[in-house]
């Protein structure tokens, strides 16, 4: 069974991300979306546990949220995907099912 | 593919119900099909017809209603949360001795029931929310 996290708040607003890097099997992906873009920045307090994530749980950012943000890509971590809404439903359809962190 | 789509804020707060229409437009146009919107919490208050946004903004309860059209969705509107918020059709304004209704073209009132069939039927439910 591989789940689809979706994390749509700022790491720096709440610890929804942090909850789910904690909880999530290994094998599954995080989408993270709206604010919670942020945490697929480079250079945040964050930033290392993420990165460290990375070896359990594929990391994708939803490009439209991040450009509205003004994140440009070379100020993700390496190793975060960029999706469009196109390839958020490839996600979730591709996923057994979807866990929202709200 | 069924989706089941979960909206648990109202429009113009963060960004769910605008985040959840363009997952929605994604959908169809890739073919699958959205066995239900369903509309909970804050959610609710994307379903009523006199919101007024400026001119050179979008209008998200308009947006869902014409979608609803086009693609002949589902828009459900939980009962509960909809009578604490004042979202009323006529049905509920009869029932409730009220002088008026609001609900929006294309959406419908009914039970948390509702939300749990989508959640059986569909093969994915996709939240948007706090």
């Amino acid at each position: 069974m591989s789940k689809l996290h979706t994390v749509n708040k700022s790491p720096f607003e709440k610890n929804s991300l942090d909850a789910c890097i904690r909880l999530a099997k290994e094998g599954g992906a995080v989408l993270l979306f709206e604010d919670g873009v942020y945490g697929a920045t480079k250079g945040t307090v964050i930033s290392d546990k993420v990165t460290a994530a990375m070896k359990g749980l594929t990391f994708y950012v939803l490009g439209p949220d991040m450009k509205a943000r003004g994140i440009r890509d070379d100020q993700l971590l390496d190793g975060v995907k960029v999706v469009d809404y196109g390839g958020f439903v490839d996600l979730v359809a591709d996923h057994d099912n979807v866990q929202p962190w709200l | 593919m069924k989706l089941g789509i979960l909206i648990n804020e109202g429009p113009y707060n963060h960004q769910a119900s605008d985040s959840a229409y363009q997952f929605t437009k994604a959908a169809l146009e890739k073919g699958h099909e959205i066995f239900r919107v369903f509309f909970y919490n804050d959610g609710v208050n994307n379903a009523t017809r006199y919101s007024i946004p400026p001119q050179d903004d979008r209008n998200i309860t308009q947006q869902w209603t014409e979608l609803a059209e086009k693609h002949d969705l589902d828009l459900v509107v939980c009962v509960a949360a909809a009578q604490r918020r004042g979202i009323i059709d006529e049905g509920e304004q009869e029932r409730n001795g009220k002088d008026g209704n609001n609900i929006a073209p294309g959406f419908r009132i009914s039970g948390l029931g509702q939300l749990i069939e989508a959640g059986i039927q569909a093969d994915r439910l996709v939240t948007f929310g706090d």
